[in-house]
């Protein structure tokens, strides 16, 4: 049996009220449907959305039963560089495993779910992590920019002990040019509203959700809920009614919430869905890019095994809203900001040592003594409780998944930081080890002394002299 | 069992330039000023200097690596010239290395000289970041500032001893009126302007809780000293300057990594002060240690430093520091010249520059007689390099 074992997602905290992008740009277009979308922060992007959709998605399991690692994504940071594997590492998932990159269509998260169920029935894989997240780059004033919004699912496909059940699937795909954005280029560009919407969302979810209920002779009502993305709130019921599905159906868009979220959004919905579901449940799920993939599940009894998730629900309800067009442009480099002289000096990474410490850097490892049991950060050789010093008794221990408290903090002004202040700290792990971190997440009139903190990865710095995106790990309050 | 430096090694000159933001020197013309005030207080010639000791820290910012700058720009005749840095105790590493160069019985006379050339980084503040950790460093530390280390030390504080942020930022802003006070009667230092609590509490945030006047200046400067063995000082003057102590500590790793420090003091401060008065036969040092200038490189750092070497107990500096007692007709002055507070730290030289200023206090040879501390028999420099939790510690102590 295969399907679903766990879930998990990932809303960024910021939220854009859509009139705050409309006071901005509007005199570029028309006042967009009320909403907010979610924007990842200056320190997000696609990899580390999916990093912390992950791990929602793989708390309190075992990380060593992933075998394999599948990203979507339409927004990924690198052409060459693999990005799941980057995504693999930052999980401190094994490396004797698969992974691949679905890109180039919205279709993607569905894509990489299908090939995911598809390689566990093969018996290639056993637990698969499907990650899907976009953070796309619209353009200052476009319908995009308030359309679009940020946002990460994570699934765990294998087999066994499913919550749901993988039942089938139809796929359609056509050469639509809806939209594209063609290598090196920065933003999409979008054919007429009107030829999207009627030539292509209506047409292909439509096709590709009859051609499932004929395929495997269902009706549309037998479905507890049926998710698929809402590019257009009116057609998005519409084409419900034209499937003969009642409007309680159908699974809340997110898209006056957190905005369309690409790739991800089908699967982000999937989970909203999944957080409210029953045993007995039958799922369907649709996606909308260059076609349509539709896929159907059956929620079983293990749906309750499933807590603690943060998934949909707890990311929506915890957010803080961003009043500044401005800063939202700065912090997607859309603006040329001054950081001072301070702020020029480049940082260049050197791949050899990123490689050689990949575990410290990228997956936030560091040991612990086998001899007096002391965790520390970095990875050391000797043992730095002063009453051990052992030399070479170390195995790794993994902090990214171990909560903490402030030891202490600052914010700083003087730091080069396109948010400033920059608030950095030590952190006191529970269960040993001491470190210092920058934080995210929070401002320094919440930061307290003894606060409890969790770490999330995050984009550390873009070299474009480079072309390298750095990633390390940061210390946040802990989410909802 | 070994004897340590006590009264092995004679300071009998130094040199210190005016400290500031010296836009029309280079870092080389600084080394020349203060050599010539220093072999000028020494009495003695070029040819008399059997080897060097130089410290710079920011080599990419000025004079480049290894030590031929300082050969070059003294034209020293072929002798041994070795470069050292270590951080905010580069300086006093220099001056270590000069008197150990002496003390072993290798040369009669050595130079120790240290400079740093800073404002030409186009830019406030002191360079830096995460890269002056080494490359793994760079990719997992906070992207971190001087002011916001420091700052964390302040934040600890504050919360081990229960002071709200106004009453601690009011006990620091007493450390920088003192410093200002005194830097404003010394012609060699940067800063020179007296200023008030409300002014201090007042000013910008740099780092919280940290605002813009407990922060030191940044600026360039030179100082040297010329040391020569105990049995032959006499010959060069009358009243040479002995070197009781020269202790160095670096960090561990334990308070970094390790979950037993307090962050509320500097370990490494409070380690080689402890060796500093074996060292030097100081069994009181509260009581003993006339005067000292210490790494006050931020409000809080000249704070917890007096608690770490022993001159308040734990906890209690606010008291001392209300008290007076630190002030310069206080029962201890501490930063009689104005400090880093008022000098700035050019980072290679501070270490000399306080050393300058005992040298000149124990001789009573201060320019000003107003600025001129009662009968002082022991003083006490102290340097901090890198960042609470992670630094290297240097202390001196000289006396008649």
């Amino acid at each position: 049996m295969v399907g679903i074992k766990s879930y998990g997602a990932y809303i960024p905290r910021y939220r854009m009220d859509h009139g705050t992008i409309f006071m901005s740009v509007g005199f570029l277009g028309t006042f967009p449907p009320p909403g907010e979308n979610a924007v990842a922060n200056h320190d997000e992007d696609a990899l580390s959305m999916a990093v912390a959709a992950g791990i929602d998605c793989l708390g309190g399991m075992k990380r060593a039963i992933v075998d394999g690692l599948y990203l979507a994504t339409t927004s990924q940071p690198y052409m060459v560089r693999q990005n799941s594997t980057l995504v693999a590492t930052a999980l401190d998932l094994q490396s004797n495993m698969r992974t691949a990159d679905f890109i180039g269509s919205t279709k993607s998260g569905t894509s990489a779910l299908l090939s995911a169920l598809d390689t566990v029935k093969g018996e290639m894989s056993s637990n698969i992590l499907v990650c899907a997240s976009d953070c796309r780059l619209s353009k200052p004033g476009s319908p995009q920019e308030s359309l679009y919004g940020d946002g990460a699912a994570s699934l765990l496909v294998g087999s066994g002990d499913v919550i749901a059940t993988f039942e089938g699937s139809y796929s359609v795909s056509y050469d639509f040019p809806d939209r594209w954005r063609a290598s090196g280029e920065k933003f999409e560009h979008a054919w007429e509203d009107r030829f999207i919407r009627d030539s292509g969302y209506n047409q292909f979810v439509t096709e590709v959700i009859s051609g499932l209920l004929k395929k495997y002779k269902l009706n549309i009502k037998d479905f507890a809920k049926i998710v698929y993305p809402g590019l257009y709130a009116r057609e998005h019921g519409a084409i419900a009614k034209r499937l003969g599905a009642d409007p309680g159906q159908l699974q809340d868009t997110l898209l006056s919430t957190v905005g369309d979220t690409g790739s991800a959004s089908p699967l982000m919905m999937l989970v909203a869905a999944l957080e409210d579901a029953k045993p007995g449940d039958k799922i369907l799920i649709a996606s909308f890019g260059n076609g349509s993939d539709a896929l159907f599940f059956q929620v079983t009894e293990k749906i309750g095994n499933i807590t603690g998730r943060r998934a949909v629900k707890k990311h929506l309800s915890s957010k803080k809203e961003l009043t500044s067009y401005e800063k939202y442009l700065a912090f997607r480099n859309l603006a040329p900001m001054d950081l001072g002289m301070r702020g020029e000096i480049s940082i260049r990474t050197p791949m050899s040592a990123l490689f050689r410490e990949r575990k410290v850097i990228l997956s936030l490892c560091g040991s612990k003594c086998k001899k007096c049991g002391t965790p520390q950060y970095p990875y050391q050789r000797v043992c730095v409780n002063p009453d051990c010093g052992a030399i070479d008794q170390m195995e790794d221990y993994r902090f990214s998944d171990k909560k903490g408290v402030v030891f202490t903090y600052t914010g700083d002004n003087l730091a080069a930081s396109i948010d400033p202040p920059s608030i950095y700290g030590l952190v006191d792990f529970d269960g040993g080890g001491r470190f210092w971190f920058d934080f995210a997440d929070c401002d320094l009139d919440s930061v307290k002394v003894d606060m409890p903190v969790e770490m999330t990865f995050r984009r550390r710095y873009v070299d474009e002299s480079s072309g390298v995106h750095g990633y390390s790990w940061k210390a946040a309050p802990i989410r909802a | 069992m070994a004897e340590g430096i006590k009264n092995k090694v004679a300071i009998i000159g130094m040199g210190c330039t005016k400290f500031g933001e010296l836009w029309d020197k280079s870092a080389e013309d600084l080394m020349v000023d203060a050599y010539k005030e220093c072999i000028e207080d020494a009495g003695i010639e070029k040819k008399d200097i059997n080897a060097a000791w130089f410290g710079v820290h920011f080599e990419e910012q000025s004079v480049g690596k290894g030590a031929t700058s300082l050969a070059l720009a003294l034209k020293l005749p072929f002798i041994p010239v070795t470069r050292v840095e270590n951080f905010c105790a580069t300086a006093t590493e220099a001056f270590r290395g000069a008197c150990y160069g002496v003390a072993s019985g290798a040369y009669d006379i050595a130079l120790a000289l240290g400079v740093e050339k800073l404002k030409d980084t186009g830019y406030g503040g002191l360079p830096g970041g995460p890269g002056l950790m080494g490359t793994k460093n760079a990719m997992i530390m906070p992207k971190l500032t001087a002011p916001g280390a420091f700052a964390m030390m302040a934040t600890r504080y504050f919360a081990v001893y229960g002071l709200k942020p106004e009453e601690g930022k009011r006990m620091l802003a007493k450390v920088s009126v003192k410093s200002h006070y005194n830097g404003a009667r010394n012609p060699k230092a940067h800063l020179r302007r007296e200023v008030t609590e409300e002014q201090i509490i007042n000013a910008p945030i740099i780092a919280w809780p940290l605002g813009l006047f407990d922060c030191c200046g940044v600026s360039d400067g030179s100082a040297a000293a010329i040391v020569t063995r105990a049995d032959m000082a006499k010959k060069f003057r009358p009243d040479p300057i002995h070197v009781k102590a020269l202790q160095v500590a670096l960090s561990s790793g334990e308070e970094l990594m390790y979950t037993k420090w307090d962050g509320a003091h500097v370990e490494t401060t409070y380690r080689a002060g402890k060796l500093a008065y074996k060292e030097a036969g100081v069994k009181n040092p509260r009581e003993e240690i006339s005067m000292a200038e210490v790494h006050d490189c931020f409000s809080i750092t000249e704070a917890v430093t007096m608690e770490d070497l022993q001159f308040s107990p734990r906890g209690k500096v606010k008291e001392d520091i209300e008290a007076g007692r630190f002030n310069h007709d206080g029962p201890q002055p501490i930063q009689p010249d104005g400090g880093l507070k008022c000098f700035g730290h050019p980072i290679g030289a501070s270490g000399l520059r306080m050393i300058y200023e005992m040298y000149k206090q124990l001789q009573g040879k201060v320019q000003l007689p107003e600025r001129q501390i009662k009968n002082p028999k022991l003083g006490l420099t102290h340097n901090l390099g890198g960042f609470p939790p992670m630094n290297i510690v240097s202390i001196a102590i000289i006396g008649l």
